[in-house]
């Protein structure tokens, strides 16, 4: 064991693994997290918190998993690299081992230009792979960047995310491989919503042996509205929805229901496809609707290590 | 090497000469000229506005590269016409705004933003091309360089908003990322971006404090 978390045990024992994803709030409240803690508790092995996504100021990712934890509830704590250098970076995940965080996705955020501040600095002084590449370095040599030692254990389970759907298409399954070589334990994937088109991903992944060397959980976003639909297809830069989804929507007597069903399908379809070991619920606003979800696609209850 | 400039607002120059009512205007015939931001149809433009505003403009000239230190001849040729003036505006580059102010005690002010080192991809489009980070990566990445040409600067690109060959802030820019993959694919390296690249030295950038140098003889 690596850092000994649930997220580890459940997939290092082989078991088809379950996170969902919960943004803290604009604002300083406590509850806004535990509320969505309590809601996810039962139905997921580790509860991503975001790290000020789409570049809008929130609560930031450390205390919210800190809160999330002290509800007995298991934390993955986002980091980008937009917004901090390299010694904030490592003294951030200092101080979140110091407080039981295990968990750590490594990404390297929305451009600031999307967010609340579009007029920010961006940081960007080591990528996402470097970030993969530092903490791994921590963990296993405990040693900081400028190869000075660290005091004390390093116990981190390190994750990492891809985006099957961005171009050039060949070239991620290569990115991947580079994820994994720098210290990547798990990945969690963009949403999935075209998927013949994550089925020839993971074609390629299997082929190179990648899904052997890392754990692979693909993203779901499921749709509230149709409006949803048409602002995911046409503006969210990565995301490949199909417009065969968008007409669904648009036919179907309850956006929500009919929202419910795709991501219903597009589960059991990651179930049965090669070399995914779980998957990645990320109900923006909507995380109500995750133990309903999880419960349908036989998911629940979730294993206890 | 081209400095590419955009005017400032008019509004924001006239705040920055402030109660100064005699002004004296340095063009550059140089980049600034090319920008279309600081030649004689820019600067006599600059000064009909000024004029309009109730500013008196004592004199103008274009200097042929207001960036060099012949900028001390070029000034002494009217001194007269700045003598009677109570500050420069300057339309040239910021290298130029601060070349011009080495050779005068007046005040002296900018009258353009200084964007980037370009490179001309079209009469008249430019792109940013150098960051002058003191580092440079081009041999890894084809000549292209990805620290100013993708947004976020990876080193290990390109990142999940690259589609279509296109950036993520925008669907006019280029993803550097796919650029570099298809010069190398091109030449058959591929496989040089299967190595992961490792932290960079920013302390060759600005990052390290101002930059000197002293040319070796």
């Amino acid at each position: 064991m690596k850092a000994g978390s649930n997220l580890e045990k459940v997939l290092e024992s082989g078991r088809f693994a379950v996170t969902a994803e919960a943004g803290p709030p604009k604002g300083t409240s406590a509850a806004v997290v535990q509320k969505k803690a309590e809601t996810l508790r039962n139905a997921c092995d580790a509860v991503n918190i975001t790290d000020n996504q789409t570049a809008i100021v929130r609560m930031c990712s450390l205390a919210g998993c800190v809160i999330v934890k002290q509800q007995g509830v298991e934390p993955v704590m986002q980091m980008v690299v937009r917004d901090r250098n390299r010694i904030a970076i490592q003294s951030d995940v200092l101080g979140a081992i110091a407080l039981g965080i295990r968990n750590i996705l490594c990404l390297t955020g929305d451009h600031q230009k999307f967010g609340n501040h579009p007029s920010a600095r961006g940081v960007y002084d080591i990528d996402s792979i470097q970030l993969i590449q530092t903490l791994k370095r921590m963990r296993d040599e405990k040693k900081f960047i400028n190869g000075e030692d660290i005091s004390g254990e390093v116990p981190l389970f390190i994750g990492a995310a891809e985006n099957p759907f961005a171009d050039p298409f060949e070239f991620r399954v290569i990115r991947l491989a580079k994820k994994i070589e720098a210290g990547a334990d798990f990945i969690q994937t963009q949403a999935v919503y075209d998927v013949p088109k994550f089925k020839r991903w993971m074609e390629m992944v299997t082929e190179r042996g990648l899904d052997k060397k890392t754990h692979i959980l693909a993203g779901i976003i499921p749709i509230r509205a149709v409006g949803m639909a048409r602002y995911m297809r046409d503006n969210v830069p990565g995301i490949s929805l199909p417009n065969e989804l968008v007409t669904r929507m648009e036919q179907a007597t309850s956006g929500k229901e009919e929202g419910l069903k795709i991501a219903l399908e597009t589960i059991e379809q990651m179930k049965e496809i090669p070399g995914v070991h779980g998957i990645h619920i990320m109900a923006v606003g909507w995380e109500d609707i995750v133990p309903t979800l999880v419960e349908r696609v036989k998911l629940l209850p979730r294993p206890v290590l | 090497m081209k400095a590419i400039t955009g005017q400032k607002p008019f509004e924001e120059i006239a705040q920055l000469l402030g109660k100064c009512e005699n002004v004296y205007i340095v063009g550059c015939g140089t980049c600034a000229t090319m920008c279309h931001t600081g030649g004689k149809a820019e600067v006599l433009k600059m000064k009909e506005q000024l004029e309009s505003t109730g500013k008196k403009v004592t004199g103008w000239m274009v200097i042929p590269t207001p960036c060099d230190t012949l900028t001390e001849d070029a000034l002494k040729e009217d001194t007269e016409a700045i003598k009677a003036a109570s500050c420069l505006l300057v339309m040239a580059c910021a290298f130029g705004v601060q070349t011009v102010a080495l050779y005068t005690d007046k005040a002296v002010y900018p009258a353009l933003n200084t964007l980037f080192i370009g490179q001309e991809e079209a009469p008249g489009r430019f792109y940013e091309a150098c960051l002058q980070c003191g580092n440079c990566v081009l041999g890894l990445t084809a000549g292209i360089c990805p620290l100013v040409r993708c947004a976020k600067g990876l080193l290990n690109g390109p990142c999940g908003g690259s589609v279509g060959g296109k950036c993520e802030v925008s669907p006019e820019t280029p993803c550097a990322w796919q650029l570099i993959i298809d010069r190398l694919k091109e030449q058959g390296q591929l496989e040089k971006l299967e190595k992961i690249t490792p932290i960079r030295d920013w302390s060759t950038s600005l990052s390290g404090g101002p930059r000197r140098t002293t040319v070796k003889s």
